[in-house]
């Protein structure tokens, strides 16, 4: 029997079976996404696949009932643990009306809900950053106990966003998780032609805050890490860069193909550390999950899939008329 | 009512939206202890403190994308640009962002951030201090641009667009923030977004401008009086949304119309100005629309930019060619 860790950071049986459960939800739908795709009825998948135990991980450690969290592309495991529904994601992936994140208006991935606070983001990569240090500074000046989550890749810690971003964040010693979701791969170029230092976290030090690395295949580690992080911001002690390493199991997204990119050997080399098997098989080892069990979550995540699937094929898209709202405030007279 | 530059009448301006809400917060890069290279915000640090009033890291993506965060938490930015040049370095979070941000999220997010920033020429600053950008921000949907050209118009403008929950660009003209002072009422005034200024009446010819060239076109208008042409000059104030109707009425009573802008011909305002009057107006036109505009080049070094910009003697005879075709 291998060692109970969860325990050691304060998580009930129940608590890492609702995390294994999110990370599973997160997969399937995201495999459905591609089935979807893949017979004409979807135009776009950007996948989590590979990064669910990082998502899951981290977005547990945060107060998901006040802090903000601002995502990047490929983080379902993020969303759904902040409250967005495997319906709402469908209903983002068939671009209709009642998607939370954008009505339709958005790529799938880009994630936004209001009411949970799931900041929206776009496409050009790190944006969100300063976003997430404005907010962090916003909850700073009015005195709210808030800590804000952004995430990003190993490729856009290149962009000039997060430097602003982590520098703003570390002279005014701003409530903020910088985490890097380190996936290898920035579509087509490998991690070593992106940084020039041994590690994401490495750059922590130019901003005056710890940057730590941490296995992105394991829920409980990043979990630590997040926790720890949210710990010191929520103590006035300033931002944190955590840097997650995983590996993007799939394509960059339905429309690449990264036969063209990376060897097959190395793709199934990772898939041995897939966080789905290997939670799985850590849950089980540790007693809190067994075959009956693991047979049920399947089923129950199953149906959420295909219900939200149904649900999301049959409802309506937006009005045409709905493309002109929401330009300029309509309480003001608008344009 | 005190006599104020337009410097001291944004500041004014400034100080008034402070006191009035508590959400507006004005930061950039040497707004706090300096007042601002150009003194806009002189004394506001001091007066409303540190966290109302703040200093940056020189890096201006940060800034917007601050001001968007902030936003998003329900304040009222107001970060500056230092020199609306500088504004390429931030176009993401102006152009990409915050003027999306209502529209991509369908209608749950207001951003009301103004963005101030000095800009134009005829100081003798060299490119990228002297750039008239306007066009890009009026091509952009979902952002307002206001160009006041008088203290008076600064102060009513700032504070309308402080309290207006769109993005608005406010650009201040480099040459106008202490060419001469005037009576601004020290209690709050609003004037409203979009609404152009009729600032001398006309049955000739009108002259459809902003910023610092509706005191070109009122010297060229003094001019052309002498010869007994009666010149009507519309400041537009806002540039987007556009004073349409202002500028129709206008073109209707007098048959004649020249756009003159300090940006070049490619750029600014102007071809939208004249595509409207086309669209709207043509049967009551006598002559072509014509344009003053600076030449399709870079930002000219300083010796040749009193050359380079538009003046009163090249309205004058753009409006010739106009009333004698």
């Amino acid at each position: 029997m291998v060692e109970n860790r969860h325990r050691g950071l304060g998580l009930s049986d129940e608590t890492v079976l609702a995390m294994y459960e999110k990370m599973l939800l997160s997969r399937r739908i995201d495999e459905r996404m591609w089935l979807l795709n893949r017979s004409g009825k979807i135009p776009f998948v950007i996948s989590c696949q590979g990064q669910e135990a990082a998502q899951v991980g981290a977005a547990f450690a945060l107060d998901r009932d006040k802090d903000y969290v601002l995502p990047y592309y490929r983080d379902v495991g993020v969303v759904v643990s902040f409250g967005m529904t495997a319906k709402e994601l469908m209903l983002s992936g068939f671009a209709k009306a009642e998607d939370p994140n954008s009505g339709g208006r958005q790529m799938p991935g880009h994630f936004g809900q209001k009411s949970n606070r799931i900041v929206t983001g776009s496409s050009p990569v790190t944006t969100q950053v300063p976003h997430a240090v404005g907010i962090a500074l916003a909850g700073k000046m009015e005195g709210k106990d808030l800590v804000t989550f952004v995430t990003f890749g190993e490729g856009s810690s290149n962009q000039g966003d997060f430097h602003e971003g982590a520098n703003f964040a570390g002279v005014h010693k701003l409530p903020v998780i910088f985490m890097c979701e380190n996936n290898k791969y920035a579509i087509s170029v490998p991690i070593e032609k992106q940084l020039a230092c041994e590690k994401v976290s490495d750059r922590a030090i130019g901003y005056g805050m710890p940057g730590i690395t941490v296995d992105g295949n394991d829920p409980l580690d990043v979990y630590g890490a997040v926790k720890e992080a949210a710990d010191r911001g929520r103590r006035g002690e300033g931002p944190t860069l955590i840097e997650a390493v995983s590996y993007r199991l799939t394509a960059h997204s339905s429309d690449d193909d990264d036969r063209i990119y990376r060897a097959p050997d190395e793709v199934a080399e990772a898939k041995t550390k897939d966080p789905i098997i290997t939670f799985g098989a850590y849950l089980k080892e540790t007693g809190v999950l067994n075959d009956d069990l693991e047979e049920q979550i399947n089923k129950r995540v199953m149906q959420i899939v295909n219900e939200a699937t149904d649900y999301a094929e049959n409802a309506p898209y937006a009005e045409p008329e709905q493309a002109l709202k929401y330009v300029y405030a309509e309480e003001q007279g608008g344009l | 009512m005190a006599q104020m530059t337009m410097v001291q009448a944004i500041n004014d301006a400034l100080r008034n939206e402070l006191k009035n809400d508590p959400n507006v917060l004005l930061f950039g890069e040497d707004v706090g202890v300096n007042g601002g290279v150009f003194r806009v915000t002189d004394g506001l640090q001091k007066e409303f403190g540190e966290d109302k009033v703040f200093d940056t890291p020189l890096a201006e993506s940060g800034i917007g994308g601050l001001a968007i965060g902030l936003s998003l938490q329900g304040f009222r930015p107001v970060p500056e640009i230092q020199f609306f040049g500088f504004v390429f370095e931030v176009m993401d979070s102006i152009a990409g962002q915050m003027s999306r941000m209502r529209y991509r999220s369908g209608g749950r997010y207001n951003m009301p951030v103004t963005v101030r920033s000095p800009f134009g020429g005829g100081v003798h600053t060299p490119e990228l201090h002297s750039d008239s950008l306007e066009g890009l921000m009026a091509q952009t949907p979902g952002l307002k641009v206001v160009i006041p050209s008088s203290p008076y118009d600064a102060k009513g403008l700032l504070i309308s667009s402080i309290r207006d929950n769109d993005p608005v660009i406010f650009l201040e003209h480099l040459k106008l923030y202490r060419a001469f002072r005037e009576e601004v009422p020290e209690e709050e005034y609003t004037i409203p977004l979009g609404k152009a200024a009729v600032k001398r009446e006309g049955s000739d010819l009108s002259i459809i401008t902003y910023g610092a060239m509706v005191h070109e076109s009122l010297k060229a208008a003094e001019e052309l009086e002498k010869e007994g042409h009666s010149v009507e000059v519309i400041d537009l104030r806002t540039i987007m949304p556009l004073d349409v109707d202002t500028i129709i009425a206008s073109v209707e009573k007098t048959g004649r119309a020249i756009v003159v802008q300090e940006a070049q011909r490619q750029a600014g305002i102007a071809n939208h100005v004249v595509s409207e009057i086309m669209e709207r107006a043509v049967l009551s036109l006598e002559a072509p629309v014509l344009r003053v505009a600076a030449a399709d080049t870079i930002y000219p070094f300083s010796q040749a930019e009193s050359i380079w910009l538009p003046n009163y003697k090249d309205v004058i005879e753009t409006a010739k060619k106009v009333l004698n075709f």
